[in-house]
C-alpha cells in the first residue's frame, strides 16, 4: 500500500498548499514533499523486487484491485516497482523537493497556486512511474500535462503563452497516436489476453500471439503499431526532428519548473519507450535498429551543435537535453545490458545532473535578470558558489569521472559497442561519442565566457552570493551526482536485475 | 428467525417520481401560507431536500435491483415501468435538480415568483423521471409534455429580459412543432400496430406487411421528437439561443437533465418497441438514421461552438456536441452485437455529463451574479479573484474535453470503446477526432482564466454560498466519477442489456 500512500499523499499535500494562504506556501509545500521523499527513500531500503516487472519478474509493493471491466477487457488498479521504476520514483521525489526550494526566491506571484500544482505534478509523475496498467498509466501520464501547462503558462517569461500552448498541443497529439498505436496492439491481441495490464499485455506480444486485425496482417500491425508508439514517446523525450517544443518551453518556463520539465518529464519519453516499444515489441525494435540508432546519433549532434549556437544559457542547457537524451535512445536500441541498464541509470543521471545546470543558471539570473552569455561575464568573482557548482555540473554533463554522468554513458558506450543487433552499431556508438567533444566545447566555452575574466555586467541590481535556500538544493544535487557517480551500484544493481530479463527473447540476436 | 422484511406495495416503485411531483406540490403549499413575502431559504431548501430525496430513493432502489432482478415493474397495464434504466436517469436528473435548486438560492434572490419557479423546475424533473419510466407512446408523449411545458416557462423566466422572453418564445414554438412531429409519430405507428403500449407495438411491427412505409415514417417522425429533446440535429437550433437566454441554473437544468431525459425515453423506445432483429430487414433501418445524426450533431455542434466569443453560447453549442456522443448509443447498435454495452456506455457518459455540464453552467451563473460578462475577455485573469472557483471551472472544461484525470475521459473512452468493440469503429473515429478539436474551444476558458491578465479590475462582491456549493458539489462528482466509474457503467449496462433481453 505503500505506493498508493505515496501517491495519495501527494494529492493532499497538493490540495492542501492550493488552499494555504501565499505567504507560507513554499515554505509547507517544501515541508509537505518531504513525506514522499520518506516513502520513497522506505521503499528503496525494503526494496525486493526481482526481475522486470513486464516480463514475469516480481515487483515489489505490488497492488492488484479491479477497477471496472468493459467489453470483456478488465481494468485494474495495479501499481508496483521494479529495478527500473524505483530509481525513476526517487528522482521524482528528491527533485520536486530541490525544485520547490529552489522555487522561494524566484517565484512571488500566486504562489499557493504554484506549489500546489508542483506537488500534483509529483503525484502524477509517481503515477507514471508505478503504474503496471495501461489504463491507469495513460490517466497519470496525461495528468501530468495539465500542470506543466499552467506552470509555464502563468509563471512564464514573455512568450509563455506560445510555449504552453505548443507544448501541450505537441504533447498531446503524440499521447493520442501512442493510444491509438498501444489499443491497436491490444485488440490486435484477441482473445489472449483479457485487460489492459502491461505485464500481461507485454508476455502475450513477446510470445508472439499478435493477431491481424481489421484486415492489416500481424506483421504490418506490428510495425505501425511501433511507429505509433514511437512517435509519441519521442515527442516527449524528445528527439529530433520533435524536439522543437522543448527550447521553447524551457526559455519560457521558470527555472524550477524548467527542473521538472528537463529533470523528470523527459524521462517519461524514455521511461515509456523502455517499458513499451522496447520490452513489449523487442524483435520490431531490431528490425527498425538502423533508423532508431541514426535518429539516436543525429539527436545526439545536432543537439548538441545547436547548442553550441545558442547565446541564451538556458537554451544551451536546454538544447544539450537533446543531446543527452539521444545517448539514451542509443543505449535502449543497444539491446545489451550495459546499453539499456546504462540507458536507465543515464535517466537518473541526467535528470539530476539537467535539474542542477537549470537551477544554477536560474539562481545566476535571479540575481543578474539577463540570460545571455554576452552580457555576462566573471560571474564567479561575486557568486564563487554558485559559479563552482555550475563547473562541476557542467563537468558532469561532459562525463567527468566520479560523477554520475560519466558512469551513464560509460555503461551506454560499452553496451552499444558491444551490441549485435546490427553490424554497424559500433560505427553508430564512435559517431555519437563524437558528440562528447562538442558538448565540451560548449560547455567550456559557455562557462569561459559568462564565469571567468573580470566582472563587466551593466545591470541596476545588486549582484552578490545566493542565498541559502537557493545554493543548498545546488549543493544536494551536486553531492548527489557524486555519490552515483562513486557508487553507481546503488541503483545499477537492482537496474541490471530487472533490465536482463527484457533481452532474452526470441529474435534475431546470439 | 428471519430477517424482518419489509414488503413495499407496487406502486411504490415510483416513489422518486412521485417525491419529486410532491415537493412541487409542497413548494406552492409553502408559498400560498404568505404569498406576499419571499423566503428564499424555506424555497431552495424544500426543493433541494426533496430532490435529494428523490435521488436517495433512487439510488437505493437501483443499489437494490429493484425492478432489475426479476424483470421490471410494471404498474397500470405497463404505460409505467420501473427497472434498471428509468432509476439510473432519474438518478441523473434528481442530482442535476438538487445542484441546480441549491444554486438558484442565489440567482433568485431579490427576483419575484420564486416559489413558481422552483415548482416549475420539481414539474420539469417529475416530467423527465417519468419520461424513464414511460412504457407506452401515450405516457411519452404527457410526460414529454410535463417535462416541457414547465421548461418554455422557465427559460421565459426573466420576462423583463428581451433575451430570456425571446428565448422561451422560440424554444415554444419549436417544441410545439416537434410534439405535433412526435404525436403524428405516434398516431402512425399505432395505426400499423394497434397498440402504443412498446412491447405490444414490438410484437405487432414484425406483421406490417403492406404499411412498412407508415411505420417507417412513424419512425422517422418519432426520432425527431425526440431529437427536440435531446438537442439533436436537425432540432437542435433552438438549444444555443433558449440556453443563452435563460437564467444560467435553467441553461445547466436544460441542457444536462433534459437532455437525459431525452435519451432516456429514446433509449428504451427504440430498444423496445423496434426491435433490431425484426425492423432493420423490413427496411427501417433506425442505427443508420441515429448513425447520421450522430456524426452530422457532434461535428456541428463542435464547430459551431469553436467560432463563438460568448462562453454560454459555446457551452450551448458543446452542449449539442455532445448530444452527438450520446447517440452513439443509439448508433453503435446492429441485430448481433452486444447493444447494451454500447448503449450503457452512453448512459452512464450522460451521468457524467449530468455533473460536469451543470457544473460549468452554474459557474456561468455565478459569473453572471457577479456581473462580470459574457466573452472570453471578460474572463482574463479570473483565477486571480476566485483561484477555486475557476479551479472547479477547470475540472469541468478539461472533463468535457476528455482529458483525463477527470470523470468526462473514462466515459467518453467507455462510449468510444463500447463502439469500436461493435464494430462501429468509424463513428468512435469521428467522436475522438470531435474530441480533440473540442480540446481548443473548452481550453480558450481555461487560458482566459489563468493565463492572460486581466484586462480591468473584478469587483466580485460576496460569495454567492448555494451557487458556489452547487459549483463545488459538481467538481468534486467530476473527478470522483473517474475512481468511482466502474460501478456506474456496469449498473448502466446492465440496465440497458435488460432493455434488450
Amino acid at each position: 500500500m505503500i505506493i498508493e500512500a505515496l501517491i495519495a499523499i501527494t494529492f493532499v499535500a497538493s490540495m492542501a498548499v492550493l488552499l494555504a494562504p501565499d505567504e507560507w506556501a513554499g515554505r509547507l509545500a517544501a515541508a509537505l514533499s518531504l513525506l514522499p521523499i520518506v516513502g520513497s527513500l522506505y521503499m528503496w531500503s525494503r526494496f525486493d523486487a526481482t526481475g522486470n516487472a513486464l516480463t514475469g519478474g516480481d515487483p515489489a509493493f505490488e497492488t492488484t484491485v479491479q477497477w471496472l471491466e468493459l467489453g470483456g477487457y478488465t481494468l485494474n488498479w495495479h501499481v508496483g516497482v521494479d529495478g527500473i521504476g524505483l530509481p525513476l520514483v526517487v528522482l521524482t521525489t528528491v527533485l520536486t523537493t530541490l525544485a520547490i526550494v529552489s522555487a522561494w526566491a524566484s517565484i512571488d506571484d500566486r504562489q499557493s497556486q504554484f506549489y500546489g500544482l508542483m506537488l500534483f505534478m509529483e503525484a502524477n509523475l509517481l503515477g507514471v512511474f508505478t503504474a503496471l496498467d495501461f489504463f491507469v498509466w495513460f490517466v497519470f501520464w496525461e495528468a501530468v500535462l495539465l500542470p506543466m501547462y499552467f506552470l509555464i503558462g502563468v509563471w512564464g517569461g514573455p512568450r509563455r503563452k506560445y510555449a504552453a500552448i505548443k507544448f501541450f498541443v505537441y504533447t498531446n497529439i503524440a499521447s493520442l497516436a501512442m493510444f491509438i498505436g498501444f489499443i491497436a496492439l491490444v485488440f490486435g491481441l484477441g482473445d489472449s489476453v483479457s485487460s489492459l495490464d502491461m505485464p500481461a499485455i507485454a508476455g502475450a506480444l513477446r510470445a508472439g500471439e499478435l493477431g491481424s486485425l481489421f484486415g492489416i496482417p500481424a506483421a504490418t500491425l506490428r510495425s505501425v503499431a511501433f511507429v505509433a508508439m514511437f512517435l509519441g514517446f519521442a515527442v516527449k523525450v524528445p528527439i529530433v526532428p520533435f524536439h522543437t517544443w522543448l527550447p521553447d518551453a524551457h526559455v519560457e518556463a521558470p527555472s524550477p519548473v524548467s527542473v521538472m520539465l528537463a529533470g523528470v518529464l523527459l524521462k517519461m519519453g524514455t521511461y515509456a519507450l523502455l517499458r513499451f516499444n522496447f520490452t513489449m515489441l523487442p524483435e520490431t525494435a531490431t528490425q527498425f535498429a538502423v533508423p532508431i540508432a541514426l535518429i539516436a546519433v543525429i539527436s545526439v549532434i545536432y543537439g548538441a551543435m545547436l547548442a553550441l549556437a545558442q547565446q541564451d544559457l538556458k537554451r544551451i542547457v536546454a538544447y544539450s537535453s537533446v543531446s543527452s537524451m539521444g545517448y539514451v535512445i542509443l543505449g535502449l536500441i543497444a539491446y545489451t545490458t550495459y546499453g539499456v541498464g546504462g540507458a536507465t541509470f543515464q535517466m537518473i543521471a541526467h535528470g539530476l545532473i539537467s535539474g542542477l545546470m537549470f537551477m544554477s543558471v536560474g539562481v545566476m539570473y535571479n540575481t543578474t535578470h539577463t540570460r545571455m552569455v554576452g552580457d555576462m561575464s566573471g560571474m564567479a568573482d561575486r557568486m564563487p558558489v554558485t559559479a563552482g557548482i555550475f563547473v562541476a555540473g557542467a563537468f558532469g554533463y561532459m562525463g567527468l569521472p566520479l560523477m554520475a554522468g560519466f558512469a551513464g554513458e560509460f555503461f551506454i558506450f560499452k553496451g552499444a559497442f558491444e551490441s549485435t543487433v546490427h553490424a554497424a552499431m559500433p560505427l553508430f556508438t564512435a559517431a555519437a561519442m563524437f558528440g562528447i567533444v562538442i558538448v565540451a566545447g560548449y560547455l567550456l566555452f559557455a562557462m569561459q565566457r559568462t564565469l571567468f575574466g573580470s566582472f563587466r555586467l551593466e545591470t541596476d541590481y545588486e549582484v552578490g552570493p545566493a542565498p541559502l535556500s537557493e545554493t543548498a538544493p545546488l549543493a544536494v544535487l551536486l553531492v548527489t551526482i557524486i555519490v552515483l557517480g562513486v557508487a553507481p551500484d546503488l541503483f545499477f544493481g537492482m537496474i541490471q536485475d530487472a533490465v536482463d530479463p527484457l533481452l532474452e527473447f526470441g529474435g534475431d540476436l546470439s | 428467525m428471519t430477517p424482518l422484511q419489509i414488503q413495499l406495495p407496487t406502486w411504490a416503485a415510483v416513489a422518486p417520481t412521485l417525491l419529486l411531483g410532491l415537493t412541487a406540490l409542497v413548494l406552492l403549499l409553502v408559498d400560498s401560507i404568505d404569498p406576499d413575502s419571499t423566503r428564499p431559504t424555506a424555497l431552495a431548501g424544500v426543493a433541494t431536500f426533496g430532490s435529494l430525496a428523490a435521488l436517495a430513493v433512487a439510488g437505493w432502489y437501483l443499489l437494490a435491483g429493484t425492478g432489475q432482478q426479476g424483470g421490471a415493474i410494471e404498474l397500470y397495464g405497463g404505460s409505467v415501468v420501473v427497472d434498471g434504466l428509468s432509476l439510473f436517469f432519474t438518478v441523473v436528473v434528481s442530482s442535476v435538480v438538487a445542484m441546480v435548486s441549491l444554486a438558484s438560492y442565489d440567482y433568485l434572490r431579490d427576483r419575484t415568483y420564486q416559489a413558481e419557479f422552483y415548482s416549475l423546475v420539481m414539474l420539469a424533473a417529475t416530467g423527465m423521471s417519468l419520461m424513464a419510466s414511460s412504457g407506452s407512446l401515450a405516457t411519452v408523449f404527457v410526460s414529454l409534455e410535463l417535462a416541457s411545458l414547465p421548461s418554455y416557462a422557465l427559460v421565459a423566466f426573466l420576462k423583463k429580459n428581451r433575451g430570456s422572453v425571446e428565448a422561451g418564445l422560440k424554444y415554444f414554438l419549436v417544441g410545439a412543432v416537434s410534439s405535433a412531429v412526435l404525436a403524428f409519430g405516434i398516431s402512425l405507428v399505432y395505426a400499423v400496430t394497434g397498440s402504443l403500449l412498446l412491447s405490444d407495438v414490438a410484437s405487432a411491427i414484425g406483421s406490417a406487411g403492406d404499411l412498412v412505409g407508415v411505420a417507417g415514417v412513424g419512425v422517422v417522425m418519432i426520432a425527431g421528437g425526440f431529437a427536440f429533446k435531446t438537442a439533436s440535429v436537425p432540432f437542435h437550433f433552438w438549444a444555443p439561443e433558449a440556453y443563452e437566454g435563460a437564467p444560467a441554473p435553467i441553461s445547466a437544468f436544460l441542457s444536462s437533465a433534459s437532455k437525459a431525459a431525452g435519451f432516456a425515453v429514446a433509449f428504451r423506445v427504440f430498444a423496445v418497441a423496434f426491435p433490431i432483429d425484426a425492423v432493420v430487414p423490413m427496411g427501417i433501418d433506425w442505427p443508420l438514421l441515429f448513425a447520421v445524426l450522430a456524426v452530422v450533431t457532434m461535428t456541428l455542434g463542435n464547430f459551431a461552438a469553436a467560432t463563438q466569443e460568448n462562453v454560454k453560447r459555446m457551452l450551448a453549442y458543446s452542449s449539442v456536441g455532445h448530444a452527438g456522443y450520446a447517440l452513439i448509443g443509439l448508433a453503435a447498435l446492429s441485430g448481433s452485437g452486444p447493444n447494451g454495452n454500447v448503449m450503457g456506455a452512453s448512459m452512464a457518459h450522460l451521468l457524467v455529463y449530468g455533473f460536469m455540464n451543470t457544473g460549468a453552467f452554474l459557474f456561468i451563473a455565478m459569473v453572471e451574479h457577479w456581473e462580470i460578462g459574457r466573452t472570453f475577455e471578460d474572463y482574463n485573469g479570473l483565477a486571480t479573484r476566485a483561484p477555486v472557483a475557476c479551479l472547479a471551472m477547470t475540472v469541468f472544461m478539461f472533463s468535457l474535453a476528455g482529458l483525463p484525470p477527470f470523470g468526462g475521459f473514462l466515459s467518453k473512452y467507455a462510449l468510444f470503446y463500447e463502439a469500436i468493440q461493435g464494430g462501429f469503429w468509424w463513428l468512435a473515429a469521428v467522436g475522438a477526432i470531435n474530441s480533440a478539436l473540442s480540446l481548443f474551444y473548452y481550453s480558450r476558458v481555461v487560458k482566459a482564466m489563468w493565463i492572460e491578465d486581466p484586462t480591468g479590475g473584478f469587483d466580485l462582491g460576496a460569495t454567492p454560498l448555494g451557487l458556489y456549493a452547487a459549483v463545488m458539489v459538481a467538481a468534486v462528482g467530476t473527478l470522483l466519477l473517474l475512481p468511482a466509474f466502474g460501478p456506474v457503467v456496469e449498473t448502466a449496462q446492465s440496465a440497458a442489456t435488460a432493455l434488450f433481453a
